[in-house]
């Protein structure tokens, strides 16, 4: 795989804010963007005296989410307090679960259409439910003026997802958030937006080097934070490997030998930077929550969340592939657009009968035009059906592939029907006998290229079809290139 | 006789029957509170004004043919660790002396809708931590049969109001004992309900799994009017049992046939004095004549409450009182002398050469933290704060408190056993009668063990009641424990109601000039 | 286990108390003490009994996902010690 005197060891938390109304102990709204300490009520700011309730939604998606991700689900599970001091933390403590988190041992396979790497397993250590934090807005004169709190984000459903130390590169990490990701918004459990904060990774990453004796060295884990995009986490892991080697040939240190270190990704710099950590502060005291109770989860009850879990990317793209004989890559990039965009391709692919075709179009017109104008599948002004039509005319060769392009682009400037625009631009299907006799206009007229031809160089012919096609706009130039070449054979 | 010696079922009758108005009731309360509280001290804040004035609302309701509820224009005292929207609630800290609730805890809401008139916020050890009222960063309270004595604690403000006939009935919180030790040494009726029976949301928490709200009263059948009103399941504590409420006045009135009652063995042991020891003996004689079988139980783990109840209650309560910490609500400390004091501190050592541990200082967030905690918490609640910093900290947390929880689960198993041969469990309230004030301050152990009977009932989550039975030769007052089975008040409220139909001591009130 | 005030110092930092020196020495043979009596539950064989956390066992408690309002902002900032128009101060978190 690689030429590197080291693997790669990474493993990935990500938290992903749960699509719940309100927040997961208290009924305040979840809502993003709203003016500061506006959806706050006595338990989210953990006023004295107030008390949690768990919200039952958020319980049920974070149960969907971990099904979906191939994890046991153990009949009891309970809510510890993880306690720091943060003045975006209220309480003194965050809710969270500890020893009996409510899933483990799952999985999520990734695989790269590309063959870059092998299709993996990736091991989920355990994916639990906790409480978000609020928001630090600092001042931008670093430690002089205050900190401001905002404590509208305290308290919303956070899903933990922990994998094991499963991923080799960077872009297996990469192919692991972007699968999870599209697993999650096909769940619909999340917006999934990292600028928004509703999908946060941390990434723990460290080397085995290859000692030359067959022996693997590890390197001390750090715990790379502040990465804002999947692209941020790719690179900030690339560094960090390169990194830890270099301070490895410098030092020769290995795991266990340093506490493990926390750094930050700066995007602008592009490197990580050690973060401040003190020793006393990872002692969080765990004990189970006093205010809140157990929650049993019965086999019967995870049987009917798998049932309903509707079918999800990995099962998508393999019927994609066996149904409509497309490839990987192909099945890979209409699954990664969602569901939408999945109906759109099932429904032209359905009724042109030609999976191939209905794939070349969603990608090459559908999506790009998407693409330029930014807007959603929903909004589309050429629904499948509509296109269908058109691409059935290709196929029955009433017109060709660059005409019907032209035809696609009024359709999607007008919204008018495929058959309208073919009216209106005069397409129309030639007859094969006039089509005949054009040809034969034509190449009586041009002895030379007939000449060519008969002497091998069979694209000669080209200036026939560019004459036909001046001619009548209408004709095929596939069919009138076959006409012509028979008829010189004949000749 | 004067008004404010009947008890509050007899004046409920009286409000009922327009005898007395809520308002004249209340004003007399109020003229006692003025001429007594001085030397008590059972009150941190009064509420004349928005008491009268729902007394009169009151008043006019019943006046005009309208509903009133169950407590009628009835004036009740609360502990000032409950939440009272819009006024203060310090829980006798200096660390919430100036916070203001932004709403009613549940009990709060019943009690209104049951038109209570709430006369005033009771003082009590700093966050419920204590036994003596001694602890309240503001005033110590004084027993009212002996004002040098304390009047025990952590309610002691909500049992000395009633001994003082300061208010007809009262409302304090038990953890360990804080409602069923001051009742005992004030010579007054309070209950522990099964956990969960009364919602806790608003009730400023000390130690979650053990604190449970109950009425203090003079008699049985007044602590059954008040609990009958908290009682009930809510939905915003998710402690809250949602088992229905009895009728418990109306069971006070149906015949106790063939009672079975245990007599704790292990509650006559060492540590008991021996006047509380005879006084609880003759109870127990007084059952059997009214023709209740006693049978001596054992409760083999209950020596093993304060050790388990002293690990649990500090872990939840380091908890639970992290979020004072000065930044949302509560004291905080002087920013600048804070900071100033920060620098200086730093100056000092790096002219000193010490780099390290300047460069180890406190931040100044961290700073802000310990220091604001540091002055806004008493010695007691320090002390137990750090007990279950240190207990829940890396490495102890199997060698204390799960071992505690272990333990636990065995005191529970003890109740369980018991109550398949008894109906309720009697014992002494406190091995001993109220102590001079200042006395056991310097010595956090032997406060702790006054809690020695009463604590095992939060442990395992039972229901228990403290009534009068006896006094001391030099006139304090002893109580009686009654244990019943979770969810079984009708049954703890029906056992104690017949001892005080034979018997007068809680009729007996402090005579205060 | 014997309590030091070394100890007692760390979990001073650990519970975000500052004490003072006098408080260290008053603490710190109060809290060895409290310590060495709870450790009398050591005498008891516990192997095999269930932890009890809670004094009632309930289970699945839930409330469902409908807002309800919230405090207005100033209700949210009344008690706060420092604060401006819309949030809480405290000194930079930064380097934290
Ligand atoms: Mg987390
Ligand atoms: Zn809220």
């Amino acid at each position: 795989m690689s030429e590197r005197p080291y693997d790669i060891v990474i493993g990935l938390e990500v938290h992903v804010q749960l699509k719940t109304r309100t927040k997961l102990f208290c009924r305040c709204s979840t809502q993003f963007g709203l003016s500061p300490n506006t959806s706050t009520c006595p338990v989210c700011i953990g006023m004295p005296g107030s008390l949690p309730v768990m919200n039952r939604e958020a319980f049920g998606l974070a149960l969907k989410t971990a099904v979906a991700i191939n994890c046991h689900i153990p009949e009891f599970t309970k809510w510890d307090r993880k306690q720091y001091y943060y003045p975006d933390l209220p309480k003194g403590y965050q809710i969270s679960q500890y020893d009996l988190p409510m899933s483990e041992k799952g999985w999520l396979e990734i695989s790269d259409p590309k063959g870059e790497f092998e299709p993996k397993k990736v091991g989920i250590t355990r994916a639990h439910l906790e409480e978000d934090a609020g928001k630090s807005l600092h001042d931008e004169v670093a430690g002089k003026a205050d900190s401001r709190i905002d404590l509208n984000r305290t308290g919303t459903p956070l899903l933990e997802i922990v994998s094991e130390p499963d991923m080799r590169s960077p872009r297996e990490a990469k192919a692991y958030l972007t699968e999870l990701k599209l697993l999650l918004e096909y769940l619909d459990v999340s917006d999934c937006n990292m600028q928004e904060g509703s999908l946060r990774v941390d990434a723990n990453v460290n080397l085995h080097i290859h000692n030359g004796e067959g022996q693997k060295i590890a390197t001390p884990i750090v715990e790379i934070k502040n990465m804002n995009s999947f692209r941020a986490v790719e690179r900030a892991l690339a560094y960090e490997a390169q990194r830890q080697y270099e301070v490895y040939q410098e030092t020769g240190r290995t795991i266990g030998q340093v506490p493990k270190q926390t750094r930050g990704w700066d995007d602008q710099a592009m490197v990580t930077r050690g973060q401040r950590h003190k020793e006393e502060s990872s002692d969080y005291r765990y004990f189970p929550d006093p205010d809140l109770c157990p929650v049993i989860t019965t086999a019967a009850e995870v049987e009917a969340v798998r049932n309903n879990l509707g079918e999800l990317p990995a099962q998508l793209r393999v019927r994609l592939e066996s149904t409509y004989g497309i490839t990987p890559y192909d099945s890979d990039v209409i699954v990664s657009q969602g569901r939408p965009t999945v109906e759109y391709f099932v429904t032209l692919a359905e009724a042109t009968a030609d999976g191939k075709r209905a794939s070349n179009w969603v990608q090459q017109e559908v999506l790009r035009v998407l693409n330029e104008t930014g807007g959603a599948i929903s909004d589309f002004p050429v629904k499948a059906a509509g296109l269908a039509v058109l691409v059935k005319a290709v196929i029955d060769g009433e017109l060709d592939v660059s005409r019907a392009k032209e035809v696609f682009n009024d359709m999607v400037a007008t919204g008018k029907s495929a058959a309208a625009i073919m009216q209106e631009r005069g397409i129309e299907k030639v007859d094969s006998s006039a089509l005949k006799a054009l040809c034969a206009e034509l190449l009586a007229a041009s002895p030379r290229i007939v000449a060519d031809v008969k002497a091998g160089k069979e694209q000669a012919v080209g200036a026939i079809v560019g004459q036909a096609k001046r001619k009548n706009p209408n004709v095929s130039p596939g069919e009138v290139r076959a006409i012509c070449l028979e008829l010189i054979q004949e000749m | 006789m004067s008004l404010l010696n009947h008890t509050a079922t007899e004046l409920l009758a009286k409000l009922e029957s327009r005898e007395v108005s809520s308002a004249e009731l209340t004003a007399a309360y109020l003229k006692q509170i003025e001429t007594l509280d001085p030397q008590v001290q059972a009150y941190l804040r009064v509420l004349p004004e928005s008491a009268l004035a729902k007394a009169k609302e009151i008043d006019a309701r019943r006046a005009a043919g309208q509903p009133v509820g169950k407590l009628g224009g009835l004036p009740v005292a609360i502990k000032d660790v409950i939440c009272t929207q819009g006024e203060v609630t310090t829980c006798a800290s200096k660390m919430l002396e100036t916070f203001v609730p932004p709403y009613n805890a549940t009990v709060v809401e019943k009690l209104r809708a049951a038109d209570a008139v709430l006369i005033g916020k009771t003082n009590m050890d700093e966050f419920a931590m204590g036994g003596s009222t001694e602890n309240s960063a503001f005033q110590a309270t004084k027993n009212p049969w002996n004002l040098e004595c304390i009047p025990g604690g952590s309610s002691g403000g909500a049992a000395a109001c009633l001994a003082a006939s300061m208010a007809p009935l009262s409302v304090g919180t038990d953890t360990g004992g804080s409602i069923r030790q001051p009742a005992a040494l004030c010579g007054v009726t309070g209950m522990k309900p099964t956990y969960g029976r009364v919602s806790r949301y608003g009730l400023v928490a000390f130690a979650s799994s053990l604190d449970q709200i109950g009425p203090l009263a003079h008699t049985v059948e007044d602590a059954a009017l008040l609990l009958a009103v908290l009682a009930g399941h809510d939905p915003l504590d998710s402690t809250s049992a949602d088992v229905e409420v009895p009728d418990y006045r109306a069971a006070l009135s149906q015949p106790l046939k063939g009672l079975k009652i245990g007599v704790i063995k292990e509650h006559f042991g060492e540590g008991l004095d021996n006047e509380i020891a005879a006084a609880v003996q003759a109870a127990v004689q007084e059952y059997e004549k009214l023709g209740a079988t006693a049978k001596e139980i054992s409760l083999p783990h209950s020596k093993y409450g304060i050790a388990t109840y002293y690990i649990i209650a500090p872990c939840e309560a380091s908890s639970n009182l992290a979020r004072y910490d000065g930044v949302h609500y509560g004291y905080r400390t002087d920013e600048k002398a804070m900071l100033a004091e920060l620098d200086a501190e730093r100056a000092a050592l790096v002219k000193a050469g010490q780099q390290q541990e300047a460069d180890n200082l406190d931040t100044p967030l961290v700073r802000l933290y310990r220091q604001s905690r540091a002055e806004g918490f008493g010695p007691e609640v320090k002390r137990r704060i750090m007990l279950g910093t240190y207990a829940l900290s890396a490495g102890y947390y199997d060698a204390y408190y799960l071992k505690a929880l272990k333990v636990r689960r065995l005191i529970r198993q003890d109740y369980d056993h018991a109550f398949k041969e008894v109906d309720v469990i009697l014992g002494p309230t406190t091995p001993t009668p109220a102590f001079k004030m200042g006395e056991k301050l310097n010595d956090p152990l032997a406060m702790y063990l006054e809690d020695l009977y009463t604590v095992t009932a939060n442990l395992a989550g039972v229901g228990g009641i403290s009534i009068p039975c006896g006094f001391t030769k030099s006139n304090l007052p002893i109580g009686l424990q009654i244990q019943a089975p979770a969810f079984a008040e009708a049954k703890c409220l029906q056992a104690a109601h017949l001892f005080q139909q034979a018997t007068d001591w809680h009729n007996r009130r402090a005579k205060l000039q | 286990m014997t309590l030091t005030r070394r100890d007692v110092e760390k979990v001073s930092l650990l519970a975000r108390l500052r004490l003072s020196a006098a408080e260290l020495e008053t603490m710190t043979p109060q809290l060895d003490k409290i310590v060495h009596f709870v450790e009398q539950l050591n005498e008891l064989h516990t192997d095999g009994v269930e932890p009890m956390a809670h004094a009632l066992d309930l289970r699945n408690i839930f409330a469902d996902d409908e807002p309800r309002p919230s405090l207005d902002r100033d209700a949210a900032l009344s008690n706060a010690p420092k604060r401006d128009d819309e949030c809480y101060r405290v000194p930079a978190v930064l380097g934290e």
